[in-house]
């Protein structure tokens, strides 16, 4: 488990949210992390599930944000801290030590992280 | 991406010989004997014996998680009689069924196989829907999965972006589902064969707002089977064959939420463009389409994507009355995994199943006048798919 909450940047200046082996937009390495914890981003879109599966909050109100870092956007998708939301908002990341039940699904509960940030309306 | 053209010399035409279908619902039958059963069935349509298949193969997302039952081809084989034909399991979560549709036509146009049959099935009821949509869930990234999201879910957040974007009603999403079921009503093989009017869909209960119960597709089970050979021995079959003139598969990003545009999907897109261009047709050149509706909102984006109407204007073809059976771009004709159910494996197999018969004029009440057939089978949330377009055969 950790805190940490990471877009990935390539040596081209590409972003991605979550890291991977390759840049998705060139192919090349990425070389560095950039913290989105205490930036704000904006609302794309959202949903409220309420048929939600084992060890997940029911209904889920989650979406999309995206985050502007020195000009190049960021996307990533989570929860939100309340069902009163719409596109457009700002929102800011708030950290969450079990976004779901790891023994209740079908996922190997050591086989990734469940700790991480849902998304709260700022003013 | 590598361009094919249908008029390689190198590459075989290929043509498909028989099809069939299991009646699609809650089924009392294990994923073996839903293959078998369908199998069996393709076999016969096209009067062939196991022993004369080269290859064989089986699209399935997910037998080991639903029931336990891995290996699942090699049963198939022998339960068949079909040994010592080679087999293999395609699995590409959703759009299995596509891509066992690209595996059996590589395999002819290699000239690797000179008779292949696809059976593409899932068995899923006997799990609760939280279960099952769980295990479809499970194919999503680890940083969207631990937030609870599901592929209704993604839908959701997909429709109210479309919806912003492109001024649309709420109620063209649920003309979709009233098109479908209507249509699905003259298919013997759909789970549902009931109408559902309007105020039916705008009432049913809220699943991932703005989508409701009836904008989503049905938990099935079920399979069905197609039959390939290469175009010059068609006729030693049958004389009501289709060709696959072009086919393309594509990918696009695993995590959903780092597409530029959540309202295109690239994988459409890319497929079809691969697809048209061995073809050597293009969207206008469609008469009947068989898309992925798993979702209502769905097939406005790959009635878009595929360029039979402009982005943001799918949803006024379905308003239009376009795409009804009587319109002039007739869009899932057999009722649609919507009113027809969504045997995950299956599906893709059973989209090109009414393809077939549409072409071959033996679609009973769901026949219309055509010539060129396509059908769009989408994995995951358009993270794979593969667009086959099909023509009579002469």
């Amino acid at each position: 488990m950790s805190d940490s909450f990471d877009a990935h940047r390539c040596e081209n200046g590409h972003l991605s949210y979550p890291g991977h082996t390759r840049c998705p937009d060139c192919g090349e390495p990425q070389t560095e992390a950039v913290d989105l914890r205490d930036r704000t981003a904006t609302v794309i879109t959202w949903t409220t599930s309420t048929a939600t599966p084992p060890g997940v909050r029911q209904p889920n109100t989650l979406g999309i944000v995206e985050f502007d870092v020195d000009g190049e956007s960021v996307r990533a998708l989570g929860q939100f801290t309340t069902d009163d939301v719409e596109i457009g908002d700002r929102v800011t990341p708030v950290y969450t030590s079990e976004l779901r039940d790891p023994s209740a699904g079908i996922r190997e509960p050591d086989s990734q992280e469940w700790d991480g940030y849902r998304f709260e309306p700022v003013e | 991406m590598k361009r094919l053209s249908g008029d390689d010399p190198g590459m075989e035409r290929v043509a498909i010989v028989g099809a069939s279908m299991t009646r699609f619902g809650e089924r009392d039958a294990w994923v073996r004997d839903l293959l078998a059963e369908a199998g069996d069935e393709c076999l016969r349509d096209a009067d062939v014996p196991p022993t004369k298949l080269d290859h064989l193969y089986v699209s399935n997302m997910a037998s080991g998680e639903f029931e336990g039952q891995t290996g699942v081809p090699n049963a198939l084989a022998h339960d068949l009689g079909a040994m010592p034909a080679y087999t293999a399991r395609i699995d590409q979560t959703s759009s299995s069924g596509g891509a066992g549709v690209y595996a059996a036509w590589q395999s002819i146009a290699s000239g690797a196989s000179d008779l292949t049959m696809l059976v593409g099935g899932e068995k899923m009821t006997h799990r609760t829907t939280a279960e099952a949509t769980d295990v479809i869930a499970s194919l999503t990234h680890p940083v969207e999965y631990k937030h609870g999201v599901t592929l209704p879910s993604f839908a959701g957040m997909t429709a109210r972006r479309y919806l912003h974007e492109y001024d649309a009603p709420r109620e063209s999403l649920a003309k979709v589902a009233v098109k479908n079921h209507k249509n699905g009503l003259d298919n013997p093989h759909a789970q549902f064969r009931k109408a559902v009017d309007l105020e039916t869909v705008m009432d049913s209960p809220i699943v991932a707002d703005p989508l409701r119960l009836y904008d989503f597709c049905p938990i099935t089970d079920g399979s069905a089977a197609l039959l390939f050979c290469p175009e010059a021995v068609a006729e030693e079959y049958t004389d009501d064959y289709v060709v696959i003139s072009g086919i393309g598969g594509a990918t696009d990003t695993h995590v959903v939420h780092e597409r530029d545009d959540p309202t295109t999907m690239g994988g459409v897109v890319d497929s079809s463009d691969i697809a048209y261009d061995m073809a050597g047709l293009g969207p206008d050149d469609v008469d009947v389409a068989e898309l992925h509706d798993m979702f209502t909102i769905l097939e406005f984006l790959q009635s878009e994507d595929l360029g039979f109407f402009e982005k943001g204007a799918g949803w006024k073809a379905v308003e239009e009355g376009v795409t009804d059976r009587d319109g002039d771009l007739p869009i899932n004709t057999s009722g649609g995994l919507k009113s027809k159910g969504h045997p995950l494996g299956a599906s893709g197999v059973a989209q090109v199943y009414e393809i077939f018969r549409q072409l071959t004029g033996t679609a009973g009440d769901r026949q219309v006048d055509c010539d060129v057939g396509l059908a769009c089978n989408v994995g995951g949330f358009g993270n794979c798919v593969t667009t086959t377009i099909m023509e009579a055969g002469q």
